[in-house]
This record gives C-alpha cells, structure tokens and sequence, in this order.
C-alpha cells in the first residue's frame, strides 16, 4: 500500500477485519513453455460492507486478480508464484475444490461484462436464477420460484411474474444485467465481485445498473469489488480505488483523495486521458460533400407461409443530413438507434431510400459498379480495430489495397511510398508496415484503419465509434489524431458514437437518433449545453454525471 | 500482447519511409508457423514423409517392378526396353512386342551382350507360367527351393529360378505377381482419389464461394438444386454407367466428380457467409475492391482451414470409392492393377489367404497415413495456435 489514511473510515474498516484480502498475489500463464507474469506481487483488502474499485487499461491485470479471488482461472496454465488470498481467513487458493464451491456463487458472486454470453440462452430466466438456489441452498421448486421472483422484483425488472419464462435472447441488454445481478445475489453474498458490468450497455442503462447496485449494497450490506476501466463510474461507486498497471498497483486509496490528489504519475495520466480539444467552428459558408435528404432504411418482416410482408423494422426513418467541408457532423444515440445504418446508407453500401448527394451529385440511384470511381472520396473507419484489419494481410497490403484499386497506374515503388506515407501520417513508425495486424496493439490497429482511410486522400470519411474499443488515454490520442488530420485535409467527418465525450470533443453539429428517428439535431453547442427533449437531457445526464431520469424517458 | 498497450503515437520519426522492405522468404510469418507446427506433429510428420516416399517409389514403378529389363546391351547396341517396345525380331523371334521373360530371347540377349532386371520381374499383367501349385500360389518364400523351380525347365538349376522371379506376396488367382500388383494399384488410387479431390474442391469451393458471397436467390436456388442433385443415388448412376460405357480411368472420374464436389460447398458456404459479415471485407467493398479480389484475397483464406480440414476425409473416400467398385467389378476396366480387385479376390479365394491379407494391410496403411497426414495439417491451421 502507498498510502494508508487511517482517519477515512473506509480505510478503518478495512484494517479493522478485511473479508477479503489479497497477500502478495502473483499470477503467472505458462504458454509453449514461456511463462508471463500477469499479476505482480499485489496486495489489497476489503471490508464488509465496502466498494473497492480496481482501475486500469486493459492488460493491467485486474480481471486476473478479481479471478484468483474465487480461484476461476484457467490452471494450471495459471499459477501463483507468490501470495495468498484470505477471505474470512480462509485461504483461497490452496482451498480444495469442495471449499470453493461453496464460496464460489455462495459468499462470492461475480457478474460479468457481457451479459449475454453469460447466460446460458437455452435456459429460461426461471431456471437460470433458481439453479444457484436449488444447489446452495437445495430450495424446493416452488420455493425457488418464489424466490426468483422476489430477487427479479429487487433488482428493478418490471412484471417479474412475465419474466420467469422468458429466454435470455427475449431481453434488452440491461435487463439481461439485472437477470445477472438477480443470479449474483441469489444467495444474499457477501461479496460481489463485478467485473465492468456496465462496459456493453449504453450510457443511460449503465447509469440504472450503476444506481441499482449501490441500492441493492445499502439494502444487503455486502461487499463489492468493481473492476472497471472507467473512472467516472469509479468516482461514482466505489470507496477505495487500487490503480493497476501492468501487473502491478501502483497506488491505493480512498476514491477522493485518488481524485483530488493523485501521486502516482500513471494515475496523473490516467485522469488526465479525457477526450479533449475543441471541434471545428461551424461555418455554414463551406462547401457541401454529403448530403442526404429523407434517407429510409426499412427491413421487411416477412411472415407466413408464403413470406408476404407484413411489416417493416424502421432501421432509419426519414433522416436528413448535412456534412461540410472541413466540419464534423455527430451522430449519437444509443445501441440500435440506426446510427450505423445510416453511416452505411449515405456510403451506398446498403440499399436505402432518399436522395443521398455526393459534391452536388446525386448517388442514390447509382450502381455498385458505377460507385467504385467514388469509393476512394467517401471512406470509412470502423469501430472494432481487430475486425477490420484482414489478419492475413501485412499492413502495407492493407493500406495499399485501395491504392491498387483506385491507382492502378502507380509502380509498386509509389504505392509503396504513398504508404509508408499515411502511416508516418496517422503517428505510426513506416518501417513497421510489413508486419502483420495481430502485432499491433489495438490503438495502433486503429491508427492502421485510418491510414487505410487516409491513403486515399477522401474527402469525406464516416467514423463509426472508432474510438469505443479503445483504452481512455489511446481514446484521447485518436481524437486528437481525428481533428489534426481533418485541419490538414479539410476532411467532412461523419462521427458516429455512443460515447458522448469523444462528440463533444470532435462534433461541431450533432443528431441524436432515437429508433431511427431524430429526436433532437443542432449545432453541438446547442445540443449539449441546452437540449430540448427530454429524452437528450437523460442521455447527457447519463453520459456526463452516470445520473439516472425518470424512468420511461429511455429504455431499459 | 500487453506490454504494447501502452501506445507512443510519438515515437515515429519522420524519413523512414524510405527503408527497403525486409526481405521476405516465399512463406508468410503465419505459414512458417503453420509449417513449425505440422513438423511438430510428429506422426503426421511421419506420415507425410512415409507416404511420400511410398508415392514417390511407386511413381517410378516402372523401374522396380517390371516384366522388361530397365537396361540391355545388345550387339554393342544400348536398349532401354522400359521406355521403348523393341520388335523381337530385333533378337530373331517373330512377336510384335518382345516378351523379355521368355527363356530364347534371354539367352540370345546373354549371348550378345547383357541385361539388367528390376528387382521384380514381373508387372501387372504378367502371368506367371512357372508357378509350382496351381494359381493362386502362395509367396515364393514359403516354399523350398526344389519346390518352387519344379515347373522351370531346368528346375532348381534353371537360370531363371532366382529371387527377382520369385512371387514374394504370391500370385492371384490368374497367376498375377501380387507384389506387381499393389504396386501399380497403389500408384493409380493414389493418383485417383488425388485427382478427384483436387478437381471436386476446385468445384465445390467456387460453388461455395459464389453462394455464400451473393446469397439471396443464388444461394437459394443453388442450394435446392444440390439438395435434389444430391438425393439422385451415385452408386447406382456408376452401375448403370458402367454397363453401357466401358469404364475407364476418366469415365468413372467424371461420374464421381458430378457427385463428389457437392461434399465441400456447405462448409465453403457457411464460411463465406461468415466472413460476408466482417468489418475486414467490408472496408474492402467500402475501398471499391472487386468482389472477386474480395472473395479470393480476404474470403478464401478463411475457408482454406475448414476446406483443409475435410480435404483429407474427401481423398480417403475418394480411394475408398475406387476401391469399392473395383471390388464389385464396376471400376477400371479389367486386367487393371487395382486393390479393389485384390480384395475381391482374397474373398474369393479364402483358401489363399495372402491376397486379402495384403489387400487389407495396404489399403489400411494408406488410408491411416493420409488421415494422420490430415490431421496434421487440419491442427496447424487451427487459428488458435497459428497467432499463438
């Protein structure tokens, strides 16, 4: 520990009788004979009763660590060189098999980022949420589902009675959470451990899970430990924080202290990773690349025997759009709003719609083939850098791919040169081209996708959520990256993200989407600082204080 | 992979764009791997390199097994009487194609010069006259040596009752060396069931491809088609074939390649439509890149594992296809070397137990190598362990 304060009553407490306390723990992965430390000889407590949050990009080790509490990873490909993990004096990781299982879902409980994967989809919620108690406990049926539907009414899922028969695929995204949640607290744990339970969920759903759980902590009384990459929900949730870094935990400490007065240079750099700089001024007077006016994308729902139409999902429904020379127009929304849809609609790479022009021509009605010419003005990044690059192309085939298509006149030595070009461009070292994409880390990837974009010299490029995969501080870099390349080039952005930080920092003009519809668009100024509807006003609250409206503004 | 999170955009300098690239061998990184990881595969290493030796003698059978001498110095003049059909009258006989084994020309060919034998003295068709228990005889090395010359004219003295005319597996029911036999039966369901899985996943994998590209009503109707297609029953068809046209290697080529390419589409589908779906190839369409290039550069590669996979599976059935309907006389025309054949013999004739023993020994082998071989290949494309 580098700082102890035993004036906070938190710290008192957790000296006073830790539930939990990890001793010099050290994990260690022996792959082909090469063993990497993943955790480095660290120590940490919690208290009844208490919220500690481990912080740190990904790689730093605190799933790992969070893991070794219940003794879930992967041996003996796992080991632990070092330390011991005590909970209730017991320690854990020489506990035999039968110990764990009483520990494991009994008086620790974990839930998991992606709810989905997480439950088992060929299982009702019933079933799912009984199991722990009919093996914990040996309840009844009938008990068990009185039970189950006391927990579904504590954790905030309306008509539970509904709910029992339901399959996991039939819930929203942060219903299937709280199922998980249900599931975690079954057994009335004392400690839940939660790993970035609210990473997959949009803002507004993360700020009724985040509520949730510090309601549920009150009521319970049990103990959390909250690994997150994301600090504002530290300060938020959690008591203590412990900051990872490559294996190690470079500083601890109550959250305010954390906050107010970091020590620790990477904790500094860690606060200091926010999305910042301003977006370019609006200036109506520059020239129009993209223009789009009443863009519809309807899938048909097809039903019956002879797959008649009979209805139509409203991907994007009667959208207008504008994006200028050198501007950024942000369009933001949650999860299936039809974002991307239109992002993929004004590209023509679906079928849509609306009149959609291109510098003044129209495009709508254009074939594949008579789109390829303009393929190398309207370029894309998308949002996940592992999907996007082909893992059988080195990266100067990847950035050069476009050029053959587009270049076909240039020699191998000027193709090679335009490359190594854009690379130097997006701040990556242009020796490194001949590489393949799994070498790289996923910022890099990311600046890899750009410079695909880039080598092109586009004039309008749609972004979509191409920073959400990333870690805070490479976020930043990218964004940065994003506004310097669109002052050199004069580039039209299309920014498509959830994440209302990284718009703010890049969009001069902002549409927010509802289920394909607009519910509120104007200049970003207007928008973030005095949005109209309420359904805006939520999201912001969600987005910039992980407040909670209302219910029946946004979804659950 | 962590200790590279922590990203320096920075770092890059200016002016090294003008590094030559490294010098790149004719394997990709990921290939190098896939081949460290096949050579690690000890028995599918194994397999490979005995199945390769196997293939590769038998493919010069010619010279090993063989009823005409490789080499023959007659009259100062040198013959080579594998590769070229000499007259006989050339050594005073009066037949169109010299018949080597023949005790007259033997002695006239000593007489003016000499001549140097494969290890085998007989081929395919040879029939062997001088066997001493009516056919099927069993191996040469079960018998003494009075016994085994007693039909040679000089008996146990006859120049010609030595070990390159002995039947070291026996003989068939026709009095055919069995050895002979295996060897050039193995050549051709080799070069078969090779043939036939190359040209059905040519086949199979465009198809595959081209449906799960387009999907839609190209996927649809062409699924239909080859579920009707595939209801239509091949060992039938070949029957019937069969007996109106005379079978030869290409007849039954062409009929098992019409059903055969069918084996390989589902699984090219299915991963085409996988791989429709990845951000990769839609930044490639996004890029303006053909579909073409799209399906074989960013697509293919994808199925190349699954396609690998079942390649091995596709040969061993290919071989066993052939062999089977040799086995019921509705392969290669007759008189061809063939182990279906042999088999159908060895049932035949239980009292000659050295014919289907053989039959199953080498056709158990073979097909045991080739999926060993299989195997191997299909864990070092395992993606899992490629980028490990």
């Amino acid at each position: 520990m580098t700082k102890t304060d035993t004036a906070h009553t938190a710290a008192a407490r957790a000296e006073a009788a830790p539930l939990l306390e990890a001793r010099d723990l050290s994990v260690a992965f022996t792959q082909n004979g090469v063993t990497q430390t993943a955790v480095d000889r660290i120590s940490f407590q919690i208290a009844p009763g208490e919220t500690l949050a481990l912080v740190g990009e990904s790689g730093s080790g605190k799933s790992v660590s969070a893991l070794s509490a219940v003794k879930l990873l992967p041996y003996p490909a796992a080991s632990h060189p070092s330390g011991e993990i005590l909970f209730k004096g017991e320690n854990v990781l020489t506990a035999d098999e039968k110990a764990l299982r009483r520990i494991r879902g009994n008086e620790i409980s974990m839930i998991f980022q992606e709810p989905m994967t997480s439950l088992n989809p060929l299982h009702t919620v019933e079933r799912q949420v009984a199991e722990m108690l009919k093996i914990h406990r040996g309840m009844s049926d009938s008990a068990a589902r009185a039970r189950v539907l006391e927990l579904l009414h504590q954790v905030g899922i309306r008509e539970p009675e509904q709910r029992l028969q339901s399959y996991p695929h039939q819930l929203s995204g942060g219903q299937r959470q709280r199922v998980m949640i249900a599931m975690a607290l079954a057994n009335e744990p004392d400690l839940l451990i939660a790993d970035e339970p609210t990473t997959a969920l949009d803002v507004t759903v993360q700020a009724q899970i985040l509520q949730l759980l510090k309601d549920l902590q009150r009521e319970t009384g049990m103990a959390m430990l909250f690994i997150t990459h994301d600090l504002g929900i530290v300060r938020k949730i959690a008591d203590r924080v412990c900051v990872m870094t490559g294996g190690k935990i470079v500083e601890t400490g109550p959250v305010a202290e954390i906050f107010d007065n970091p020590q620790h240079s990477y904790t500094r750099h860690l606060l200091a990773a926010e999305p910042k700089g301003a977006p370019p001024v609006s200036d109506t007077s520059r020239p129009v690349v993209v223009e789009a006016e009443d863009v519809k994308v309807w899938f048909p729902v097809k039903r019956g025997f002879l797959r008649r139409t009979v209805d139509h999902i409203k991907a994007v429904d009667g959208i207008d759009v504008t994006v200028r020379e050198g501007q950024t127009l942000g369009i933001v929304g949650e999860s299936g709003s039809g974002k991307t849809t239109l992002g993929l609609a004004l590209l023509r790479m679906i079928s849509s719609t609306g009149r959609i022009r291109f510098e003044g021509n129209e495009i709508q009605d254009r074939s594949w083939r008579d789109m390829r010419p303009l393929r190398r003005d309207m370029q894309v990044v998308f949002q996940d850098p592992f999907g996007s690059l082909s893992p059988r192309m080195s990266v100067a085939d990847i950035v050069g791919e476009g050029l053959g298509v587009h270049f076909p006149g240039l020699s191998l030595d000027e193709r090679d040169r335009k490359v190594a070009a854009a690379l130097e461009e997006v701040g990556l070292d242009a020796t490194t081209r001949f590489r393949y994409p799994h070498e790289f880390s996923g910022g890099q990837r990311q600046r890899i996708s750009i410079a695909r974009a880039m080598v092109l010299e586009p004039k309008f490029v749609m972004l979509d959520e191409p920073t959400s995969a990333l870690d805070m501080s490479v976020q930043a870099q990218v964004v940065d990256l994003l506004r310097d390349l669109q002052k050199r080039h004069g580039l039209a952005y299309l920014f498509i993200s959830h994440d209302l930080k990284v718009v703010r920092a890049l969009a001069n003009d902002v549409i927010v989407m509802r289920a394909g519809k607009v519910v509120e668009a104007g200049s970003a100024d207007a928008v973030f600082d005095a949005p109209e509807t309420e359904y805006t006003k939520a999201l912001m609250a969600a987005a910039f204080r992980l407040e909670t409206v209302d219910a029946g503004v946004v979804s659950e | 992979m962590e200790h590279r999170l922590t990203e320096n955009g920075s770092a890059a300098s200016a002016s090294r764009a003008d590094n030559p690239p490294p010098r790149r061998g004719w394997l990709s990184p990921i290939n190098r791997r896939r081949l460290t990881n096949f050579a690690a595969n000890r028995r599918g290493f194994w397999s490979l390199w005995i199945f390769l030796v196997l293939f590769g003698l038998s493919l010069v059978s010619e010279l090993l097994v063989n009823d005409r001498p490789i080499i023959a110095v007659y009259k100062g003049e040198v013959l080579a009487p594998v590769l070229f059909d000499y007259p006989e009258e050339k050594f005073g006989g009066f037949l169109a194609v010299t018949d080597y084994r023949d005790p007259f020309i033997q002695e006239e060919i000593n007489a003016n010069g000499w001549m140097l034998w494969p290890p085998v003295r007989y081929s395919y068709r040879t029939v062997n006259n001088e066997i001493p228990v009516p056919a099927p005889a069993p191996p040469s090395w079960m018998l003494d040596k009075q016994e085994r010359c007693v039909r040679y004219p000089l008996g146990a003295e006859d120049p010609n009752c030595v070990m390159g005319n002995w039947n070291w597996l026996g003989t068939d029911d026709q009095g055919r060396d069995v050895v002979a036999r295996l060897v050039y039966g193995f050549r051709i369901s080799v070069l078969f069931g090779l043939a036939l899985t190359l040209a059905s996943s040519v086949v199979g994998i465009a198809a595959g491809a081209v449906q799960g590209y387009y999907g839609g009503w190209v996927d649809l109707l062409f699924q239909r088609f080859i579920e009707i297609w595939t209801a239509i029953p091949t060992l039938y068809l070949i029957l019937i074939v069969s007996s109106v046209l005379i079978p030869g290697f290409w007849t039954l080529f062409t009929i098992l390649l019409a059903f055969s390419w069918v084996a390989l589409v589902g699984v090219v589908r299915a991963e085409f439509l996988r791989a429709r779906n990845f951000e990769y190839v839609t930044a490639a369409r996004a890029l303006g890149v053909g579909n073409r290039t799209i399906m074989w550069r960013h697509m293919l590669p994808n199925a190349m594992v699954a396609t690998l996979t079942f390649m091995p599976f596709i040969l061993n059935g290919s071989i066993s296809t052939l062999t089977a309907l040799d086995f019921l006389g509705f392969g290669l025309p007759p008189g061809s070397a063939s182990l279906g054949e042999l088999l159908a013999q060895g049932k035949n004739n239980l009292q000659a137990p050295w014919l289907g023993i053989t039959g199953f020994i080498v056709i158990s082998t073979m097909l045991s190598l080739l999926i060993f071989i299989g195997e191997a290949v299909r864990d070092a494309f395992d993606p899992r362990k490629s980028f490990a």
